[in-house]
């Protein structure tokens, strides 16, 4: 099927002895939110790494827009359009927030080797910063320095951030972790409207959050995905109680 | 170009690798254990050559001056750490490369003060004096086959200190993991300063070794210090077993590339052409096997922590 | 009226400084002290050099005496074949002898580094950490021990330059118009920097410094960006060291040594890390340590060291860092 946004087949990764990922298949469609769940070590992180291109599959292939890009590194699949959050802030710390949001823009313009052209006047780059920083609420805190902001806050560029890369799917590794209640609220109300942009593929712990997002539930066990399906098909499995949500 | 020649120059390569040894296990056991970047190590290996070369003078004992020069390198050793390097564990490697070359300056310096420009004169023992008939077909130096022993037995005892005893136990847990090891209940002030100090002894024993075929003279530990690094980079940073197969890289490559390098282009070049490529390209030979090395594996031949 | 920020001042302090005292130089007829200021002048500009690299993108060379000194041969070479009219190469029919003209030279010096930084950055950024700093160590003790083995250009003797090149009409052995030359040249490569610093590639190679991560995430290149700040930090270093040439009137493998590049890096952590006049402070330091000092006690490297170290263990920031407070991006 050509209308797939991503498309793993048959993913193989092994550490030394462990299976970190055992012959995984998984894929989004359009507007969808794709949820993975499992229990800790079961290989989530793995995974998100593989499909972003930080580490390579052993075996098995990933499209992403009809494109092979099992061979390709992160920048290459960034461009392409595969926006990612990370699970712990990675932010450019010393910047300000409008500028961490910049350098995305910056990105998609293409325009990091020009040497002379000021960021402190482009207007256009500013403007465009700072419309994603609107858009997830964090205009009054542009000037601040990025490692004077909150936990939250953090979260909350890091979303910015993946916004103004104007992805084409979206890779969100666990986006709620350390959000607190009202900001995992706020969040899911975000990211719910966000699937008509480009569709999202989420790891997260948050079960409430997974259960009102997500269209498509796939549970990761030691490296397999042992069901895929609605939230209330994955509620009512009894495998899944078993494996993961019996744990609980 | 006779049998007997190359056997004598591999020699020479085997007692220049195990010097170097001796100099970089300590460097890579420092950054392996604290993660710091020691450029002041190459100062030690001077400390060490100058406290041999006064106390062999006052004494007249070799043996004396051999003693002195890992006691005294080893109390530098420890004296740096207590007063500086230990502040600069938490340090970026840009710090420590400032810092440290800092203390270069500063005890090359004083050192000059101390003894004068002139170079120091170190005899080696009367015992060692003679050359000794190997495998009854040629004499080759019974210093510097000495030289060799003492990196053997180095190489060997730091092996079995580090696989053996509580103190490598904790050595070992140091390279893994800093917060374990505290946790253990582990003194890591003290582990740190003994490791230092035992560096800093090694680094002094290979500066009085080769006092004594060299002169001792201030700036002596600059290259050898430089040479260190190549080894410890290329064995991989962390690593005594690296550092012991980097050493032999390095120390053989570097005589043997000086020997048959421009004997090699002679058969193909006019000679004085020859004299001066061969020159040339052996006295970079050891660089271009380390920039090889680190593009191939850039974390060198034996990683510490894979 | 104007809004200047406490390092704006202080940038503004250095400037005067340094054109006062060649004033009062030449008030005095002291031209040896002009000479000094050029020095000073010559050596930050190989700081500033290396402060592109190590301040904005976080390579921390232990190398740049390779471009120093590249830049000081290409002087030496390109001038001793245009005085003994000795063909140097031919290429595309054409002969070439040399030249005495500074703009050639500058042009060589630039161009020749660049190509030799970008080899050595294209081995050298696979590696992180510690491996860099070695490795970029390794490459300048490979051309340092050439330039001592090859015969041609003096081997360990060094390559006299028997009279000072030219610039236009220009009398450049004249202290004053040397080191207005030399001046003009730092100022330039100074505003390039900070024009440099704000870009768009800045902003991007200052993002590589702090989070490679978050800068492949978003789709730029960490190691494109890196490479090309090495080059051109490289070839600003480069620069300097043809000058150095011109002022001494010699070169030799010193220039390559370890040390050179131990000296650079303490221009630039003098002064304070990524500062656009920090390695101005920082080389003013150390001449004022050298001639001062050194004129007092033999053993001024000594206190040198000293100094190294307390700037080091308390003083972060360097000498810019205490005066102007910590670095702002805005």
């Amino acid at each position: 099927m050509t209308d797939k946004i991503l498309n793993i087949k048959n993913l193989v990764k092994t550490f030394g002895q462990l299976k970190a990922t055992d012959d995984l298949s998984l894929d989004l469609y359009p507007n969808e939110i794709h949820a993975v769940i499992g229990p800790n070590g079961a290989g989530k992180s793995t995974l998100i790494k593989q499909i972003c291109g930080e580490i390579s599959a052993d075996q098995g292939r990933i499209e992403f827009l009809g494109k092979d890009i099992t061979h390709l590194d992160v920048v290459a699949r960034a461009r392409l359009g595969l926006g990612r959050t990370f699970q712990i802030s990675s932010l450019a710390m010393e910047y300000s927030v409008l500028r961490n949001v910049m350098l995305a823009v910056q990105a998609v313009q293409g325009s990091s080797y020009s040497f002379f052209k000021s960021i402190g006047n482009d207007q256009v780059l500013r403007a465009s910063a700072m419309e994603s920083l609107k858009e997830v609420g964090l205009e009054n805190r542009a000037d601040v320095c990025a490692a004077k902001l909150s936990h939250g806050e953090r979260r909350q560029l890091e979303i910015a951030v993946v916004l103004a890369q104007q992805p084409k799917a979206f890779l969100l590794d666990e986006p709620m972790a350390g959000m607190g209640a009202e900001g995992s609220k706020k969040l899911t109300g975000f990211l719910d409207t966000l699937r008509l942009r480009a569709p999202i593929l989420m790891v997260e712990h948050d079960m409430d959050a997974v259960f009102s997002l997500a269209d498509r539930i796939s549970v990761l066990v030691y490296g397999k995905i042992i069901m895929t399906g609605s939230v209330a098909q994955v509620r009512n499995n009894a495998l899944v109680r078993e494996a993961y949500l019996g744990e609980d | 170009m006779t049998t007997t020649l190359i056997f004598e120059q591999l020699l020479n390569g085997l007692q220049f690798s195990m010097m170097l040894f001796l100099m970089s296990a300590g460097l890579t056991l420092i950054f392996g254990v604290m993660g710091l970047i020691n450029l002041a190590h190459g100062v030690l290996y001077m400390v060490g050559a100058f406290a041999c070369a006064l106390i062999a003078g006052i004494s007249g004992s070799f043996w004396l001056g051999l003693i002195a020069s890992l006691v005294v390198a080893a109390m530098a050793g420890a004296i740096i750490e207590v007063g500086v390097i230990r502040r600069l564990y938490q340090r970026d490697h840009l710090d420590q490369v400032l810092a440290t070359y800092a203390l270069i300056l500063i005890f090359s310096e004083a050192t000059r003060w101390l003894f004068g420009a002139f170079p120091l004169y170190l005899d080696v023992p009367e015992l060692l004096s003679k050359p000794i008939s190997l495998f009854g077909f040629f004499d080759y130096s019974s210093y510097r086959l000495f030289i060799i022993l003492i990196g053997v037995l180095v190489a060997v005892g730091l092996y079995l200190l580090i696989s053996k005893t509580r103190l490598g136990m904790q050595i070992r847990a140091g390279e893994s993991d800093r917060e374990m090891i505290a946790a253990l209940g582990v003194d890591i002030r003290t582990l740190y300063t003994l490791v230092f100090a035992l560096g800093a002894g090694l680094a002094g024993l290979a500066g009085a070794l080769l006092g004594a075929i060299q002169s001792v003279e201030v700036g002596m530990g600059d290259s050898v210090l430089i040479l260190a690094f190549v080894v410890v980079v290329i064995g991989g940073i962390g690593s005594i077993k690296g550092a012991f197969i980097g050493a032999l890289l390095v120390g053989i490559v570097d005589t043997m590339g000086r020997f048959l390098l421009p004997y090699l282009l002679s058969l193909v070049l006019p000679a004085e052409s020859a004299a001066s490529i061969g020159g040339a390209l052996s006295s970079v030979a050891i660089y271009l096997l380390m920039a090889v090395i680190l593009v191939v594996k850039p974390k060198g031949l034996v990683p510490a922590h894979a | 009226m104007l809004n200047l920020t406490r390092e704006q001042l202080l940038n503004g302090a250095v400037v005067s400084t340094l054109l006062v005292l060649s004033a009062l130089a030449l008030f005095l007829d002291e031209p040896f002290y002009i000479t000094l200021v050029t020095k000073v002048t010559i050596l930050a500009m190989a700081g500033v050099g290396l402060n592109l690299a190590l301040g904005l993108g976080g390579m921390v060379s232990f190398g740049h005496a390779a471009f120093f000194g590249i830049g000081g041969y290409v002087t030496g070479i390109l001038a001793s074949h245009a005085l003994n009219e000795e063909l140097l190469f031919t290429a595309f029919g054409f002969a070439v002898f040399g030249t005495t003209n500074m703009l050639f030279i500058w042009l060589f010096a630039v161009l020749i580094s660049a190509l030799a930084a970008a080899l050595i950055g294209y081995f050298s950024l696979r590696t992180q950490g510690v491996y860099f700093i070695m490795i970029t160590l390794a490459f300048a003790q490979m051309i340092y021990y050439f330039s001592i083995a090859w015969p041609a250009y003096g081997g360990e003797d060094g390559l006299s330059i028997y009279q000072r090149n030219q610039f236009f009409s220009i009398n450049t052995l004249d202290p004053l118009s040397f080191f207005a030359i030399c001046f003009s040249l730092l100022l330039a490569v100074i505003f390039l920097v900070s024009r440099l610093k704000n870009s768009h590639f800045g902003n991007a190679l200052q993002a590589a410094r702090q989070n490679e991560q978050r800068l492949a995430a978003v789709g730029i290149r960490p190691f494109g960006i890196k490479l090309t700040a090495f080059v051109i930090s490289a070839m600003i270093t480069a620069l300097a060291g043809a000058l150095f040439a011109d002022l001494n009137r010699f070169v030799s493998p010193g220039m390559f040594s370890w040390h050179t590049s131990g000296e650079i890096m303490i221009f630039v952590l003098l002064g304070g890390v990524g500062r656009l006049f920090g390695p101005v402070i920082g080389a003013g330091l150390f001449i004022l340590f050298e001639y001062y000092l050194g004129g007092v006690t033999e053993h001024w490297m000594l206190f040198l060291g000293v100094m190294l170290l307390t700037v080091v263990l308390f003083a972060r920031g360097g000498i810019v860092g205490v005066l102007a407070g910590e670095v702002k991006h805005d």
